[in-house]
């Protein structure tokens, strides 16, 4: 098994949580993993990444190589296509469809949903909207993963006592809510596989 | 054995306290801030009553990890490359004293200028002082070497230098821990006189370190952190140093490589090991990285022999960092791109944060100095070096820390009026205090504007040594009290706070102005501490 993901986002959207999730998730399924993160200047509402690389076999490069990565998951839809000479032939990209406007040439929203639509296996959500739903606006990135989780061949088990170990010292009201998003954009995940 | 998810940073401060610490010792500078995190934070370091405070600068934690050292016990100081520059001359001349506890000195480079002004590549220092220099190529070396330098300093007499790159810094894997090694008791050293660098005696410490040189070379020999793996093609033999070593293996996961392959991590370079590489293969290609100094020795003036490859002749890139597309490139493989980035994808810059105080500063700034014209602002490292973005334009260098306030002297001294720095708190107390003694001495007209957010903001919010203490501190420096002038950076403090800056810019001799409002990230973070929440953003 290997399974090389991109995170992408804007700094503060809070990335390396989902990273974190992912990262549990692996160590219960016993596997070898690297995660690079970008940490200092760029934290301050730059374009940020965090290359994460899951396999069965030790793994060499903390940086994933171009047209390798297996998945893109994006909380922002713009820098989803940030990191496509990343993305692998037959690899998904999944993004939230909410932009975070902080610079002044933000792109038309309508010409990045049409770019993200032209791959061929992209799921969008709109994460915020569905955290608010759940009454969690918080959770918002849990559900990016727990759609995400579609295309990590992790068992889901591992990624809800993944999220027990993450968030287990905030008390269990927390981590019940956040294991429900996780369902809630898994099951989005799989409603959208079966339309299309 | 326990497994842990450590990043390089983390991976090194467990290694430490493993290793038998009892003192660390750093200033914040992205990519070295967390290894000093780490170590804070760690319940292991608290038992064991390790040291563990943030210093004023790099210069003052290095002197303080050597004087632990004069005492017998181990100890480590740390910073980024930059940071070497400012603890140089205590780094230098450690060397020559030579230790008695076990010294690392850790410097974390950031080729590719991620979050710095420039990518110097530290082995460099490390060369310069004539000590060992190890450079990881993952996590768990980066744990050992912390774990089993502080031996290798006391067996060698001299600091070890470790060197690390961004990459590794903030990249996490999994990492074994060792059994903890006991601190060292506190002893003096056996000669009383070895760290008192007088001529006569500095001369014999001096020759002792040059002395020494083949030894240590002797020890990098033979060290499990260089290896030779043989190959069956010489037409091509590769050199990778540190985590070069990961982008090369990255190129050959399913297969075994057909070069033969000299992993360098321990310094100096083991001479014979690169020989015997050299002689058996027709070229050879040098993955290193940061600066080609490998490649440079090996190359020299006279190209005769051995073809050598590498950031010199073009087969990697001379600038930024290597990752495993450049090492494809330079082996010859092809690169499989994905699709292009769409052109209408603008880059997103860092900026200051929704709120920020230095904002307020700069909008302040701005309007007050507009009757003036552009070019007046020295500024300095930190959050409000983004003040020189859209929409502020508001300042006109960034240099090193501290250089803000004495830059504004020389170019007042040119004739330049008005002459302005801008300074962070920790900043000032980092490197800003002498140059004010400067300009009071001096009674040079400058406005300097501290601009306080009580905490190293940039680096993550670290505690500030200047917090509650730039009043006593401006005030004892010597700067007059009615022009030492405290406002709160808030908009509806807007114009009153132009028309105190206003009124500065006009006195011909030394103003400071305390801007003082807590940065928005500290005061959220202090917020979210207080109730659970559902995430760690």
């Amino acid at each position: 098994m290997k399974c090389d993901i991109i995170l992408s986002g804007v700094g503060g959207q809070g990335i390396l949580t989902i990273a974190a999730a992912i990262g549990m998730a692996a160590l219960e399924n016993d596997l070898y993993l690297k995660q690079a993160e970008v940490h200092g200047m760029s934290q301050r509402g730059g374009a940020v990444q965090s290359n994460l690389r899951l396999s069965d076999k030790e793994i060499a490069s903390d940086l994933i190589p171009y047209g390798q990565a297996d998945l893109i998951l994006s909380v922002e839809p713009m820098e989803s296509l940030r990191y496509l000479p990343y993305l692998s032939d037959n690899g998904w990209l999944v993004t939230n469809s909410k932009p975070f406007i902080n610079i002044p040439d933000y792109p038309d929203i309508e010409k990045i949903m049409e770019e993200i639509k032209k791959n061929p296996n992209h799921l969008i959500l709109d994460a915020d909207k569905m955290a608010m739903d759940l009454g969690s606006p918080r959770s918002a990135n849990i559900i990016m993963l727990g759609a995400a989780s579609l295309y990590i061949d992790i068992p889901i088990e591992n990624f809800e006592k993944g999220i027990q170990k993450l968030f287990g010292r905030k008390g269990e009201e927390v981590v019940k809510v956040n294991i429900e998003a996780l369902h809630k954009g898994r099951d989005y995940g799989k409603s959208a596989q079966l339309t299309n | 054995m326990q497994r842990l998810m450590l990043l390089g940073d983390e991976a090194i401060g467990q290694g430490a306290i493993d290793g038998g610490m009892s003192g660390i010792y750093a200033y914040p500078g992205t990519p070295s801030t967390e290894i000093m995190e780490y170590v804070q934070n760690s319940k292991e370091a608290a038992e064991k009553e390790i040291q563990r405070e943030w210093s004023a600068n790099e210069k003052t934690a290095m002197e303080a990890a050597l004087g632990m050292s004069y005492a017998g016990k181990r100890s480590m100081v740390c910073m980024k490359h930059v940071g070497l520059n400012v603890a140089a001359d205590p780094f230098m001349n450690s060397a020559i004293t030579g230790v008695h506890g076990g010294l690392l000195v850790v410097s974390a480079d950031d080729p590719s200028m991620h979050s710095s002004q420039n990518e110097q590549d530290s082995r460099f220092y490390g060369k310069f002082a004539m000590i060992p220099i190890l450079e990881p190529s993952n996590q768990q070396e980066a744990y050992n070497m912390a774990y089993t330098g502080f031996e290798l300093s006391e067996k060698l007499g001299v600091p070890v230098l470790i060197r690390i790159t961004t990459r590794l810094s903030h990249s996490r894997s999994g990492v074994e821990k060792q059994q903890s090694k006991t601190q060292r008791e506190l002893s003096l050293p056996e000669d009383l006189k070895q760290f008192i660098l007088l001529p006569a005696n500095a001369r014999k410490r001096y020759a002792n370190l040059v002395k020494s040189q083949p030894a240590f070379e002797a020890v990098a020999e033979d060290s499990k952190f260089n290896e030779l793996y043989p190959g069956k093609n010489r037409k091509l033999g590769i050199i990778a140093c540190g985590i070069a070593y990961n982008y090369l293996m990255e190129n050959f996961r399913d297969q075994k490589p057909e070069y033969p392959i000299l992993k360098i991590s321990h310094y100096p370079i083991p001479r014979k090991k690169v020989e015997k590489l050299l002689f058996s293969c027709k070229e050879v290609l040098i993955m290193e990285e940061g600066y080609p100094l490998v490649e440079e020795m090996l190359k020299g003036f006279q190209e005769k022999g051995t073809k050598i490859k590498g950031r010199l002749d073009g087969s990697l890139p001379r600038v930024g960092e290597l990752d495993p597309n450049h090492v494809a490139k330079s082996l010859g493989k092809k690169v499989h791109y994905g699709s292009k980035i769409p052109d209408f994808v603008p880059d997103r810059p860092p900026a200051l944060c929704k709120g920020c105080g230095h904002a307020d500063v700069f909008n302040a700034l701005n309007e007050a100095l507009e009757k003036y014209g552009k070019g007046k602002v020295f500024s300095d490292i930190g959050c409000y070096t983004l003040g020189a973005l859209p929409p502020y334009n508001a300042i006109n260098s960034c240099v090193d820390m501290g250089a803000s306030i004495t830059m504004a002297i020389g170019a007042t001294d040119a004739g330049l009026k008005p002459s302005v720095a801008v300074i962070g708190d920790s900043t000032f107390t980092h490197s800003g205090m002498t140059g004010l003694l400067d300009a009071v001495y001096k009674k040079s007209p400058i406005t300097l504007i501290i601009s306080d957010n009580y905490t190293t903001a940039m680096t993550g919010g670290q505690f500030s040594l200047a917090t509650n203490r730039l009043e006593q501190i401006c005030l004892g420096l010597g700067v007059e009290k009615e022009h030492l002038r405290i406002l709160v950076p808030l908009k509806k403090n807007h114009d009153d706070n132009v028309k105190i800056i206003k009124e500065e810019l006009k006195y011909s001799g030394v103003s400071v102005i305390l801007a003082q409002r807590e940065c928005v990230q500290t005061l959220l973070k202090k917020k979210r501490n207080q109730k659970p929440v559902t995430s760690n953003q």
